[in-house]
């Protein structure tokens, strides 16, 4: 339990300590030591998980599901904020931001994985709740740093969508504790997801599914389901980059491990009824709009942030499909894809600040030959959108095939539509990449000082993942696929 | 008639709810500031009253201390904050030209009938005395939203915000016999931040388009134009 | 109901009939005195209105020569309609044989009826304040006609039956219930019978400007006892208003049979519940100005949500509680 209380009490102190912090560089150092310091806490924790079982108490829950979670959600904290140290001192050299407003991002990016991790490992519905709620005001205000108008309009759209889907949520949230209370003996553990899941057949049916259709709008809005995404792509266009590489690769995996706990409840509950799928039903249905729609959208940018944005938004619909069909295959097919796809989107982002840095712009038509300026950055820009295209043998094609086979043995007749989407997307960023990778290089762009470790260790880790998934994860990943579907893939 | 059969502070809860749903159509028909801050602050007044009504009557005592946090919060330090925002911002005087105006109440008795409809299913269930309140609960927290949708001026977006707030408020307390107070507590510290927060935003709102008309916000879209 | 053969219980619905007409003009008076001690003044006497209409029928009665035979008619069918809707509404007991007569909608027809002749006949002689003060009724009433409506199908929903007797006997049975629903549809016609009997807000009774009459313009060009019967019957119209309003939200004094004792104590309690309610419109009148009128729909309107929302609340909230 203690790894598990030094994982949440260093980033929260973190953010604390960082918001008096008034030395730029000092204040760099100190976020990457915090992360670093958080990563080593969580790796101990999931050691301590792998030797002796889940931990439970009546407010925090560590099990299979979550601890990967867990352990990705504060790697690529730790990453990004490598990546971000230098960065933002060039931003901040540039003139976009001043010294108040970086202590201010600094204490933020502490405030804000304390609230996902504390997200991730809640036992309590309503702390879940209000965990996600503070991610999203402590993102807030990171997205409208630049101060440009574009900025304060994306960070006002984001508050105001985000505020008015969580609202949604928090109604579905009243609902299952009011199904609970008829069903526990006190009305503390009401909320305690342990408990409820333990008696999940007993819980009113029709309170359930209504609570879980307000849970899933208010929950998808943060997991940028369409029609709900419309905040998305503004926000993670318009903040600083290392911000854009957090919101993509984590919160919308936190939402998405809300939405998934939510629907254990709720397949429970709805078991023995006429429509024991619903939840998952209404889960293929959202996502499956997501994956293509975004597909489609893709085409259309013109900002790279933007397409790498909707992009997030396919995949994430993809995993949302991959979770309602259920089932043991498709279930770790889309935890697989939730881990991949943070990894390589992280990358992506970090080596798109670089390329932006590159060319002084983020729009797709003045970006051009950064094979010949940077090959560094060329390359990672390269391998990375392989990557989230789905090329083998990165860890991406391997979760979309196995979304594939599950969809063609339950629902065959979707899967040419999923085909058609994948294809869409393929050629999409494709289309968009060529000419930033490969073009003309424009006149007096000049190399800069990049870190491109982070980008390198994320999509070596997805290769291998791709490659030979390592059997402790392959084991973690089937104990949590247990978990949610009740049966095992291996 | 069934009400005969509640206690009379019961019903006191149905009649305040009631007057708090009234409230919210009053926000949606209300043209100034400064008297929008007013109806929000007595909405959250009526809400704190029937928290404590609501103690009383399922002897659940730490519902008192969420009264008295809502009759602090929503009722007073919010509209507080509201009203140094809106002298700050110059806007006192404002009146707002609303657009549409019987088709916007006229959705509002729709989404009244809509979330009854919805919510019917759990109401025939009759497994607590108030549940018929969660109908006007999820009615309450619709109307916030349609406030948000329809109103162009930013505090105005921010009161819809807050009285969204209200009607799950009034949801946990009705269904629910309130929440557990670690719960209610997070809940509280959320919306205060977020009203914090809001107010930052209004000040850089202005900054950046000179203005707090949020029609004015038209740079990011997925239309094509000239860059 | 009560034995419809019995002479008399005829002669009580009778005698309550008469009272309505008598009474009228003494509530009127009360409200102004009430708004004239509010203004400082002492205010006239309590008999004025009826030494006004006694002057008013001895006059001699002067007709425009482009008046056709309704200009003459009117004022009977007025004042015979709204005395007739006055006379179901019950004042001091519940189970007249008029009582079968009660239905809230009869009741609206009839007061539809008289609203019909007045704007007729003040459109009859061609002058344009008559136009002008029919245009205005038809408009406030073709808006609060729905509001009441709404207010009084609420009422009937929670009671079973559209009758006014039915209904005050339900709520009297049902004893001391706090009904969201009932509130708002008071609070409802409360607005409407403001915005119907011409009263500030909407109208204001006292005024000598012929632009901002609506009730007022209407009668323009009578005199003499035709004069008389319109403002008796609209002092009829505020009894009736009045009494409809403290006797089926309050209707606790009101009697269940005939016996004198029960008359009495329903004489006192309606007494005191008008002298109640007619201060309350006298400090309104008082505290808030007439307004304009193209605000007026803006008012019905509210008075139409408040209705609609003591419908909806008795569905929501009350049905099945």
């Amino acid at each position: 339990m203690n790894a598990l209380y030094a994982t949440l009490i260093l980033p929260a102190a973190g953010g604390l300590l960082l918001a008096v912090v008034r030395n730029l560089t000092l204040a760099g150092w100190l976020n990457l030591g915090l992360t670093v310091a958080t990563f080593a806490a969580s790796l101990l924790l999931a050691l301590q998980v792998l030797g002796e079982g889940p931990l439970y108490s009546d407010s925090l829950l560590v099990d299979p599901f979550n601890i990967y979670l867990l352990v990705l959600t504060c790697f690529v904290g730790m990453t990004t904020a490598i990546f971000s140290r230098p960065y933002m001192a060039h931003v901040c050299r540039q003139g976009s931001c001043s010294q108040r407003r970086m202590r201010l991002y600094h204490s933020m990016f502490q405030a804000f994985m304390f609230t996902m991790l504390l997200a991730l490992s809640t036992n309590n519905l309503g702390v879940l709740w209000v965990a996600v709620e503070g991610a999203t005001l402590a993102t807030v205000m990171l997205v409208s740093l630049y101060r440009t108008p574009e900025a304060v309009e994306a960070a006002w759209k984001y508050f105001i969508l985000c505020g008015v889907g969580i609202a949604q949520a928090l109604f579905g949230t009243v609902l299952v504790y009011f199904a609970a209370q008829h069903v526990v003996g006190s009305p503390e553990q009401g909320l305690n997801w342990t408990t409820l899941y333990m008696h999940a057949v007993e819980l009113s049916p029709t309170v359930m599914s209504i609570a879980f259709v307000f849970l899933l709008v208010g929950y998808g809005t943060k997991v940028g389901l369409v029609p709900l995404h419309q905040w998305l792509p503004d926000a993670h266009s318009e903040g600083p980059t290392p911000m854009s590489a957090v919101l993509s690769g984590l919160l919308l995996n936190v939402a998405l491990y809300a939405v998934v706990r939510l629907k254990m409840l709720t397949d429970g509950a709805l078991v023995q009824t006429a429509h024991p799928h619903l939840a998952g039903h209404l889960l293929m249905g959202f996502g499956l709009l997501s994956f293509l729609v975004a597909g489609l959208f893709l085409h259309r940018q013109r900002d790279i942030k933007r397409m790498f944005s909707y992009s997030s938004v396919e995949h994430m619909g993809l995993a949302t499909f991959a979770f309602g069909i259920g089932g043991p295959l498709a279930t770790f097919g889309a935890l697989l894809h939730m881990l991949v796809h943070s990894l390589t989107k992280s990358a992506i982002f970090v080596t798109v600040g670089h390329a932006t840095h590159i060319a002084g712009t983020q729009s797709i038509e003045h970006i051009r030959g950064l094979i010949r300026t940077q090959p560094a950055v060329g390359w990672g820009l390269l391998f990375g959108v392989a990557a989230i295209a789905g090329f083998p043998p990165f860890g991406v094609f391997a979760s979309e095939f196995l979304v594939l086979t599950a969809t063609m043995q339950s629902w065959p007749w979707l899967t040419p539509s999923l085909l058609i989407g994948l294809g869409i997307a393929f050629a999409g960023l494709f289309r968009h990449l060529h000419p930033m990778v490969y073009g003309p290089v424009p006149q007096g762009q000049q190399p800069v000082r990049v870190n491109m470790l982070p980008v390198a260790v994320h999509l070596l880790l997805v290769l291998w993942i791709g490659l030979a998934i390592p059997a402790f994860l392959a084991g973690w990943l089937d104990q949590a696929v247990r978990l949610i579907t009740g049966e095992g893939l291996l | 008639m069934n009400l005969a059969h509640l206690s009379l502070l019961e019903q006191t809860v149905f009649v305040l709810a009631a007057l708090a749903l009234f409230l919210s159509f009053a926000l949606l028909a209300q043209t100034r500031l400064t008297t929008m801050i007013h109806l929000f602050a007595w909405q959250g007044f009526l809400l704190a009253l029937l928290t404590g009504v609501v103690a009383t009557v399922a002897h659940t005592h730490h519902l008192y201390i969420s009264a008295l946090l809502t009759l602090a919060l929503k009722a007073l330090l919010i509209p507080w904050m509201l009203h140094r925002l809106t002298r700050r911002l110059q806007l006192e005087r404002h009146q707002e030209r609303l657009q549409h105006q019987a088709l916007v109440m006229m959705a509002a008795a729709g989404l009244v009938i809509f979330s009854y409809w919805i919510v019917l299913p759990i109401a025939r269930l009759e497994l607590i005395s108030t549940r018929n309140v969660i109908s006007l609960s999820l009615a309450i927290v619709q109307l916030g939203m349609l406030l948000m949708v329809a109103r162009r001026q930013v505090v105005a977006q921010v009161i819809g915000f807050m009285s969204m707030e209200n009607g799950l408020f009034l949801a946990a307390v009705a269904a629910t016999r309130g929440m557990p107070l670690v719960v209610e507590l997070g809940i509280a510290f959320d919306v205060l931040v977020a009203a914090v927060l809001f107010g930052v935003f209004f000040f850089h709102i202005r900054e950046s388009i000179d203005t707090l008309d949020v029609d004015q916000l038209t740079r990011l879209s997925e239309e094509e134009r000239e860059q | 109901m009560a034995d419809l053969l019995s002479p008399l219980n005829w002669l009580a619905a009778l005698l309550q009939a008469l009272l309505f007409a008598l009474a009228a003009p003494l509530l009127v008076a009360w409200i102004k005195r009430i708004k004239s001690r509010l203004q400082n003044r002492r205010g006239p006497s309590l008999l004025q209105p009826y030494r006004d209409l006694r002057k008013l029928f001895i006059k001699e009665v002067r007709v425009a020569h482009t008046a056709s035979p309704l200009f003459r008619a009117a004022p009977y069918l007025v004042f015979v309609a709204t005395l007739t809707a006055a006379a179901s509404v019950p004042l001091l007991a519940v189970k007249l044989p008029t009582a079968v007569l009660a239905d809230v909608i009869v009741l609206v027809g009839f007061l539809a009826l008289a609203r019909f002749f007045l704007a007729l006949a003040g459109m009859d002689v061609g002058t344009a304040f008559g136009g002008m003060g029919a245009s205005r009724e038809m408009l406030i009433s073709g808006l609060a006609e729905p509001a009441m409506l709404m207010a009084v199908f609420t009422l009937t929903m929670s009671a079973h039956s559209t009758n006014l007797s039915s209904v005050i006997q339900h709520v009297l049975d049902s004893g001391l219930l706090l009904r969201p629903s009932f509130l708002f549809a008071l609070l409802g016609l409360l607005l409407v019978a403001v915005a119907e009997t011409g009263r500030i807000p909407v109208d204001n009774p006292a005024t000598h400007l012929e632009l901002t009459m609506v009730h007022e313009a209407m009668i323009l060009e009578y005199s003499g006892r035709h004069l008389a019967l319109m403002e008796w019957a609209s002092h009829i119209k505020l009894l009736l208003y009045g009494v409809l309003i403290s006797n089926v939200f309050l209707p606790w004094g009101i009697s269940g049979d005939l016996s004198p004792a029960g008359l009495l104590t329903g004489a006192a309690a309606i007494t005191l519940k008008l002298m109640g309610l007619g201060a309350v419109l006298a400090v309104s009148e008082t505290v808030v100005a007439k307004m304009r009128l193209f605000r007026v729909p803006g008012f019905l309107n509210l008075a139409f949500m408040l209705s609609l929302l003591g419908m909806l609340s008795h569905v929501i909230l009350e049905v099945g509680a």
